[in-house]
């Protein structure tokens, strides 16, 4: 009796064997890798209708960017969150909410104006003016871009030299802006800026505009490349 | 049946009536004139009452992006608060002018009042060296007529809170003010709700 249990009991308990083996033989597997998203913050919208560009409103010429700029960076493979898909109105808090939600490696938040006369055609980057801070489980709502000041000082430095070696303008600067303020992710205001011919002039230099979308994908590839180097997204 | 005298005294001061009329009228369109071209002609400069120093101003430029110090030699009340004003109204002066390289219309009078308020320290007394915080009430004209854009607009900000520290170095925050009122923005872009550190501000070399 005792006998016959056995044989019933040995298919079982080989079975049982060969699956506990095949765990242990199997390959450790890599932990997920974190996803790379870019998020794209239109400025500007509903009632606010920004700075007037020729015949456009820069609530207009940001969001059109925007889409431009998705398109390139989702054929490259870069997954893509915007804060603005329409022309409504989006507050500050929402823009920095949809950004923290994603978790993203980085965030541009896009501006238009026209450039003096005096002036060529050029892109302005700004980082918040925040002082730098340490790191914290818990970080104000208001300043919670100060932990990320030295990465946001990086992805600044990689636009710039993209935008530069596309043949643009390029000038550097420090503000004070509620939308990036509150982002906890490298985040940097880009202000593309086309040139006045006159004042009637149309701002909608498409040329201009594809140059800027195009050098701006290319270094956010670099980025991308560079995210290991860094340590991906902690600050 | 009317006098014949009466008729012609009749006729002569009607048309005395219609003379004086005509001269009163000429000349009131001629004193309205004369108004006009005196308001036109009045002195844009400050008038010679304070002695002339040397003033530091702060001067923004749009295409590197930059703020430079020049220097310039004006009539500078002893006042501070008027100092202020009349070396903001300079720097704005100067962006006023039409080959600006920072170009914002509205000029001097866009500065409507400065105001210095001593930052209490620890003990709560302001010693009379204590910091202050400058509060630069501008004109709704200025803000209106200001243009937007990320860069213009903080080179307007960093330009007036380095020149106040550079010409009153006790001046270490400022606060803007749109007719006496708290504002969101300068003209879409600035934050003018926050409370600036002029040190900050400076260009360091």
């Amino acid at each position: 009796m005792a006998r016959k249990h056995h044989r019933r009991c040995l298919p079982g308990s080989l079975a049982a064997l060969l699956t506990l083996f095949a765990f242990l033989a199997a390959p450790a597997q890599a932990p997920p890798t974190p996803k790379f998203v870019v998020v794209l913050d239109a400025a500007h919208g509903g009632d606010d209708l920004g700075a007037r560009l020729g015949n456009q409103s820069e609530k207009d010429y940001t969001l059109a960017l925007s889409v431009k700029l998705r398109s390139l960076l989702m054929a490259r493979g870069i997954s893509v969150v915007t804060t603005r898909e329409s022309g409504a109105d989006v507050d500050a808090d929402r823009r920095a909410e949809i950004a923290n939600r994603a978790n993203a490696a980085a965030c541009l938040n896009l501006h238009a104006a026209l450039v003096s006369s005096t002036s060529g055609p050029a892109v302005h980057l700004f980082i918040s003016s925040l002082p730098p801070a340490a790191d914290t489980t818990f970080v104000p709502w208001r300043t919670a871009q100060s932990a990320w000041i030295r990465r946001s000082t990086e992805l600044a430095g990689v636009l710039n030299s993209a935008l530069t070696h596309a043949g643009i303008t390029v000038t550097l600067g420090r503000i004070s802006l509620p939308a990036i303020d509150s982002m906890a992710c490298p985040a940097v205001a880009v202000e593309i800026a086309p040139q006045r011919q006159t004042d009637a002039a149309s701002a909608d230099d498409a040329g201009f505009e594809a140059k800027v979308a195009e050098a701006l994908a290319a270094a956010l590839v670099e980025w991308r490349a560079d995210g290991g180097q860094f340590g991906e997204r902690r600050p | 049946m009317i006098p014949r005298h009466q008729t012609v005294l009749f006729v002569i001061l009607l048309l005395a009536s219609v003379i004086m009329g005509a001269v009163l009228w000429n000349q009131l369109r001629r004193a309205h004139e004369r108004l006009l071209r005196g308001q036109d002609s009045a002195p844009t400069q400050a008038p010679l009452v304070a002695p002339a120093e040397q003033a530091t101003l702060m001067v923004a430029n749009d295409a590197d992006n930059s703020v430079q110090p020049r220097i310039l030699t004006l009539p500078l009340p002893q006042n501070p608060e008027a100092r202020a004003r009349a070396v903001l109204g300079k720097l704005l002066d100067l962006y006023a002018a039409p080959d600006a390289a920072h170009p914002v219309p509205g000029g001097a009078n866009s500065i409507a009042q400065v105001f210095l308020v001593p930052i209490a320290e620890g003990s709560g007394k302001a010693s009379p060296t204590a910091p202050q915080l400058a509060v630069v009430n501008l004109t709704n004209a200025f803000a209106a007529g200001h243009p937007s854009g990320l860069e213009t607009e903080t080179l307007t900000i960093l330009s007036i809170c380095a020149t106040l520290n550079a010409n009153l170095p006790r001046v270490t925050q400022v606060r803007f003010l749109v007719e006496g009122q708290t504002r969101a923005t300068l003209a879409g872009h600035a934050d003018l709700t926050r409370t600036y550190l002029a040190a900050e501000m400076v260009p360091r070399p």
